[in-house]
C-alpha cells in the first residue's frame, strides 16, 4: 500500500537513510525497529510528507507521492510528544482535521460533533471532551493524539515512538489496546520504536534498521529465530558474543562444536543466548564451569559462568532450575549450549552493541 | 523528488520565503539603510577634519561628560542595583511585589517626563535639592545632575540582570562556607560576589551603554553649557541645526563605536555568566 | 534550623539593608513620579484641567496617538514575520539576523533621529529630490513615524522569537498533516500559543512609542499644534516656564507609564509560562 524505492536522505554530513527500499502491504501493523540514528523516524516522516527525501521514489496506493504535500496524503501522524494543540480542548483537538476541510468536503457542525463523540468513545475518553491537554495524564494525551489522527479517516497511520514517554505499566496497557484497535479497524499502520519487546509483541512485520539501512524484514518469530545479521541478533535480546572458527561446515568455540552448514571456512562470530544454556549437559563436549555471582531476580536467576579458559559467559535460568542444581561456590557444572547462532566473519568487524539499548530522545 | 535547497533544512511549514523576505526587507529599510547613511556621511570627513573634530575642546568636553557620567552612573547603578536586587530576592516585606514591579518604571516612563521630574526634584528649590543647599552642593544644572539622571535610567538594567542569577544561586555553597567558619560578610565577599561578578559586569555595561546615549532624561537637568555640562547628544543636535551634517554624523559614529564595543563586552560576559553560573 | 540561620544575615542587617534599598527605590523611582503629579496640581485642579483643554495639548495627544497607531502595528507585523521565520526554520545567518534586529536598542535616541535627517533632511541624501517633488518627510508625520518605528523596532520581535523557539514546530506540523493550510495553521495554532507574549511585546512597544522623546525631537521641527507629540509638548511648555502645563502633560504620560507597568506586571504574574524564557 505504501512503497519506498531506494530512498536516501542526509542531514548535513550525516547520512540518515541510505538507499532504503520497503513495501508495506495493506492492513498490516509494521514496526520500524532500531537504535538512535538508525533512520527509522526519518523514514516515517518521509512517509508522512513531513520531510523530503533527497532521492528515491515514494508510492502510496499505486500513485507517485513524491511531490504530494502532507495535508493531501490522507495520512495520520501521531507525534512522539503528542503535539496536542495546547490551547484547544480535547474535543477541538480531535475535531481540528475535520474543521479545516474546505469546499465540498466540509462537514456540518453536528456531523463533526458526532464523529468526535464516536472517537472519544473509541479511545475511552468520553468524559474528557472539555478538558485541556495540560489537565491530562501522559496516557490520556497519547490517546487524544491518536483520536485526532484517526478523525480524518486516514488510509495510513504513522506513529513515532508512541509509548516512549510513558510509564512501564501504561505502556503495556496501551500496547495491548493499540493492537486490539488495529485488529478491529484493519488500518495500515507503521510505528517507530527502539524497544524490541514492543516491536516483537505488537507488529505483524518488523523492519530492523541500523545506520540508515535495513538489516532485516520479517515476522517477529522470523527475525528472532533466524536473525540475518549479528546486529539483528544482538539488538533483539541479550547475547554472549563468542569468537570461533568454522571448519568444514562445523563451528568451534569454547570447546563446543556446532553445525554451520554453508558457511565458509574461517573466523566466525558465534552468539549464545543466556537462557539457551544447558547446565547439566551430557554432551561429550560439555565444558566444566563454575557458577559465579548468582543474582536472584524474581522468577529468574542471572549468573556468570567461569569457563575453563578463564572467560566469563552470562547465563540466565529459572529459579527452579537453579535450585535443582543447588550449586555452591566451588561446584562445577557441565555446560553446553542449547543453541548457537553462527555468522561468518571476524569478531573484530562485528561491533559489540553493548548491554542495553539506548533511548531515542533525539531521533533525527 | 521535490528537492529542497541545500542551504536550508527542509521544512513543510510554509511561508518561509514570505516572512523571511519581508523581515529582511523591513530590517534593511528601517535600520540598515539609515545607519549606513550615517557611516557614509561620517566618511565624508577628510582625515584633517577628523583630527580637528577630535581635538575640538567642546567636542571633547561633551564626550567626556557623556561617557564619564555614564561610567560613574554605571558604577553607582551596580552598587545600588546589587543592594536592591539582594533585598528583593532574599528578603520578604510588605509591598515587596509592588517594589519589584516599580523597578521597571524607568523602562516604561517617557524620558522627557523623567527629565523634568528629576530636574524639579534636584533643583535648589526641589525636595531633594534643597537638602544640599546648606552644604553648598548644587545638583541640577551641573554634571552631578547628569550623573543622577543617568543613574535613574540605568538602575533597572543592573537589577534585572542580577535578579535571576541571585534567584538561581544554590544555598548549598553558602551553607558550606558557614560550616567552615566564615561570617556572612566573608561569605558574601569571597563566595557570592565572585559568582555574581559576570552578571554585575553585564548590568554595568548595559546601564552605561544606555546612559551614554540618553537624551530626554538628561537634557533638562544638565546645564547644557558648552564645555562644562553639555552632553554629546545635544552637541549632535546643535551641529544639525547648523547644518553641519558631517560633523553630527562623525560624533554619532564615535558614540556608536564606543557603545557597541561596550555591548560586545556584555555579550561575551553574558556567555560566561550562562556557562559559569553555579 | 541551624542551616537556615547560617545563610541569613543578622536581623538588624536585614532591616538596615531593606531600608536602604527602599530608600534607593524611593529616591530614584517613587519621588520623581510623585513630583510629577504634585507639580501638576501645584496650582490646583482647575489650572491642570485647563491645560488639558488647550488646543495645542489636544493636538499633541492626537499626534502621539497617530504615531503610535501606525508604528506599533508595523512593528507588530514585522515581529510576527521575523519570529515565524527565525523560530520555525533553520537557515544560515539566523543569529546574525537576530543580532541585527537588536541594534536599535543600543542606538542613542538622538542618533536614531539623526539618521533620518541624514537621509531625508534638506541636505540629506534624498533631501533635494524630496524638496523638488514637494514631499514632506522631515518635520512632518512620516519622519515621526519612521523615527518611532526605528526606536521601537525590536520590542515585539525579541519577545516572540525566544517564545516561539521554545514552543517548537510540532504543533504546526501536526496541523499541517491534519490538512490545515499554512495560514490556518498560523492563525489557529501558532497565534493562540503566543498571545500573551505578543500582548507583552505590544505593551512595551506602545509605551516606548508614545513616550519617545529624543528621536522625534530631532526630526520634528517643533511646530506647535502640528508636529509636536505629547513628550515634545512637555518640553515646549517647560521651556516656556509653564511648569504646571508641562507637568500636567507629563502626568498624562506618567499615567500611561503606570498603566503599562500594571498591565505588564499582570501579564507576567498570570502567564509567566507563556512569556519568553528570557524574562525573569
Amino acid at each position: 500500500m505504501i512503497t519506498a524505492n531506494t530512498i536516501s536522505k542526509r542531514f548535513g554530513s550525516f547520512q540518515a537513510l541510505d538507499s532504503v527500499s520497503i513495501n508495506v502491504k495493506k492492513g498490516r501493523l509494521v514496526a520500524l525497529l532500531g537504535p538512535s540514528g538508525s533512520g527509522k523516524t526519518t523514514l516515517l516522516r518521509i512517509f508522512a510528507g513531513l520531510d523530503d527525501a533527497d532521492s528515491g521514489e515514494l508510492i502510496i496506493d499505486g500513485l507517485n507521492a513524491n511531490g504530494l504535500k502532507a495535508k493531501d496524503r490522507q495520512v495520520g501522524f501521531v507525534f512522539q510528544h503528542y503535539a496536542l494543540f495546547r490551547h484547544m480542548t480535547v474535543a477541538d483537538n480531535i475535531a481540528f482535521g475535520l474543521k479545516v476541510r474546505k469546499g465540498p468536503d466540509r462537514l456540518s457542525k453536528s456531523v463533526i460533533q458526532g464523529k468526535v463523540d464516536d472517537l472519544l468513545k473509541l479511545v475511552q475518553l468520553s468524559g474528557l471532551a472539555k478538558r485541556y491537554p495540560s489537565q491530562l495524564s501522559g496516557g490520556q494525551r497519547q490517546r487524544v493524539a491518536l483520536a485526532r489522527a484517526l478523525a480524518v479517516e486516514p488510509r495510513l497511520l504513522l506513529l513515532d515512538e508512541p509509548f516512549g514517554a510513558l510509564d512501564a505499566q501504561v505502556r503495556k496497557d496501551l500496547r495491548r489496546w493499540l493492537r486490539r484497535l488495529h485488529d478491529e479497524m484493519g488500518l495500515t499502520s507503521i510505528f517507530v520504536t527502539h524497544d524490541q519487546e514492543e516491536a516483537l509483541e505488537l507488529a505483524d512485520t518488523v523492519v530492523v534498521m541500523n545506520n540508515g539501512r535495513i538489516e532485516q524484514i520479517g515476522s517477529p518469530a522470523e527475525i528472532y529465530d533466524h536473525p540475518a545479521t549479528p546486529f539483528v541478533f544482538q539488538f533483539l535480546g541479550n547475547a554472549n558474543r563468542l569468537e570461533g572458527i568454522v571448519k568444514s561446515g562445523e563451528a568451534f568455540t569454547h570447546g563446543w562444536s556446532w553445525p554451520a552448514h554453508g558457511l565458509p571456512d574461517g573466523p566466525a562470530v558465534v552468539f549464545l543466548r543466556p537462557h539457551e544454556i544447558d547446565l547439566n549437559s551430557s554432551r561429550i563436549d560439555a565444558q566444566a564451569a563454575k557458577i559465579r555471582h548468582p543474582l536472584i531476580l524474581g522468577p529468574i536467576v542471572r549468573a556468570e559462568l567461569e569457563m575453563p579458559d578463564g572467560r566469563f559467559i552470562e547465563v540466565e535460568l529459572s529459579r527452579e532450575e537453579f535450585q535443582s542444581i543447588n550449586p555452591n561456590e566451588e561446584s562445577l557444572v557441565k555446560v553446553a549450549p542449547k543453541r548457537l547462532t553462527v555468522f561468518a566473519g571476524s569478531i573484530m568487524s562485528t561491533p559489540n552493541l553493548g548491554g542495553s539499548q539506548e533511548g531515542d530522545d533525539y531521533e533525527i | 523528488m521535490s528537492k529542497s535547497p541545500r542551504w536550508r533544512a527542509a521544512s513543510i511549514l510554509p511561508g518561509f520565503g514570505l516572512t523571511a523576505g519581508y523581515a529582511v526587507t523591513y530590517l534593511s529599510l528601517i535600520v540598515l539603510l539609515p545607519l549606513s547613511v550615517l557611516l557614509l556621511k561620517a566618511a565624508n570627513l577628510s582625515f584633517d577634519q577628523w583630527l580637528t573634530l577630535l581635538s575640538d575642546k567642546r567636542v571633547l568636553a561633551a564626550l567626556r561628560l557623556s561617557f564619564g557620567g555614564a561610567l560613574a552612573a554605571g558604577f553607582l547603578d551596580t552598587v545600588l542595583g546589587l543592594l536592591v536586587a539582594w533585598v528583593l530576592v532574599r528578603y520578604t516585606f510588605p509591598g515587596r511585589k509592588i517594589a519589584d514591579a516599580l523597578v521597571d518604571l524607568p523602562f516604561a516612563l517617557p524620558t522627557a517626563v523623567a527629565g523634568i521630574a528629576l530636574t524639579a526634584l534636584y533643583a535648589q528649590n526641589g525636595w531633594i535639592g534643597q537638602l544640599f543647599v546648606p552644604f553648598g552642593i548644587k545638583i541640577a544644572f551641573t554634571p552631578v545632575g547628569v550623573v543622577v539622571a543617568m543613574t535613574f535610567i540605568g538602575l533597572p538594567f543592573v537589577i534585572r540582570t542580577v535578579e535571576p542569577i541571585l534567584q538561581d544561586l544554590d544555598l548549598d555553597v553558602e551553607e558550606a562556607a558557614a560550616s567552615l567558619g566564615a561570617s556572612r560578610l566573608q561569605t558574601f565577599i569571597y563566595v557570592l560576589l565572585p559568582s555574581l561578578a559576570p552578571a554585575l559586569m553585564a548590568g554595568f555595561s548595559l546601564a552605561t551603554a544606555r546612559a551614554v546615549g540618553e537624551y530626554g532624561s538628561v537634557i533638562f537637568i544638565a546645564g547644557n553649557m558648552p564645555g562644562v555640562s553639555e552632553i554629546a547628544p545635544l552637541l549632535i543636535i546643535t551641529k544639525l541645526e547648523q547644518y553641519d551634517y558631517n560633523g553630527a554624523a562623525a560624533i554619532a559614529v564615535i558614540m556608536l563605536a564606543i557603545s557597541f564595543s561596550l555591548l560586545l563586552g556584555v555579550n561575551i560576559l553574558s556567555r560566561k555568566t550562562r556557562s559559569g553560573a553555579p | 534550623m541551624a542551616a537556615i540561620d547560617s545563610t541569613r544575615e543578622p536581623k538588624w542587617v536585614q532591616i538596615l539593608l531593606t531600608a536602604l534599598a527602599l530608600l534607593v527605590l524611593a529616591l530614584f523611582l517613587v519621588l520623581p513620579l510623585a513630583s510629577v503629579i504634585l507639580q501638576a496640581l501645584a496650582k490646583g485642579w482647575g489650572r491642570s484641567l485647563n491645560v488639558l483643554e488647550n488646543q495645542d495639548t489636544l493636538s499633541a495627544i492626537r499626534l502621539t496617538l497617530e504615531v503610535a497607531s501606525i508604528s506599533v502595528p508595523l512593528n507588530l507585523i514585522f515581529g510576527l514575520a521575523a519570529s515565524w521565520a527565525v523560530a520555525k526554520f533553520s537557515f544560515p545567518g539566523k543569529s546574525l539576523l537576530v543580532s541585527l534586529i537588536e541594534i536599535p536598542f543600543s542606538v542613542s535616541p538622538v542618533i536614531s533621529g539623526l539618521i533620518f535627517v541624514l537621509l531625508f533632511g534638506l541636505h540629506g541624501l534624498v533631501g533635494p529630490w524630496l524638496a523638488q517633488h514637494d514631499i514632506k518627510i522631515i518635520f512632518a508625520l512620516p519622519a515621526l513615524v519612521l523615527a518611532t518605528v526605528f526606536v521601537t523596532f525590536p520590542f515585539v520581535a525579541r519577545e516572540l522569537i525566544p517564545l516561539m523557539e521554545e514552543q517548537g514546530r510540532d504543533e504546526e506540523e501536526a496541523a499541517l498533516v491534519l490538512g490545515a493550510s499554512g495560514f490556518r495553521t498560523f492563525w489557529s495554532v501558532t497565534l493562540p500559543n503566543v498571545r500573551w507574549g505578543l500582548l507583552y511585546g505590544v505593551l512595551l512597544c506602545n509605551a516606548r512609542a508614545m513616550g519617545e522623546f529624543g528621536a522625534v525631537s530631532v526630526v520634528s521641527g517643533h511646530v506647535r499644534g502640528l508636529t509636536n507629540t505629547l513628550p515634545l509638548h512637555v518640553e515646549i511648555l517647560y521651556n516656556d516656564y509653564d511648569f504646571v502645563g508641562a507637568f500636567t502633560a507629563a502626568s498624562i504620560l506618567a499615567l500611561l507609564a503606570l498603566v503599562t507597568l500594571a498591565l505588564k506586571t499582570a501579564v507576567e504574574w498570570w502567564h509567566r509560562d507563556e512569556l519568553a524564557s528570557a524574562r525573569h
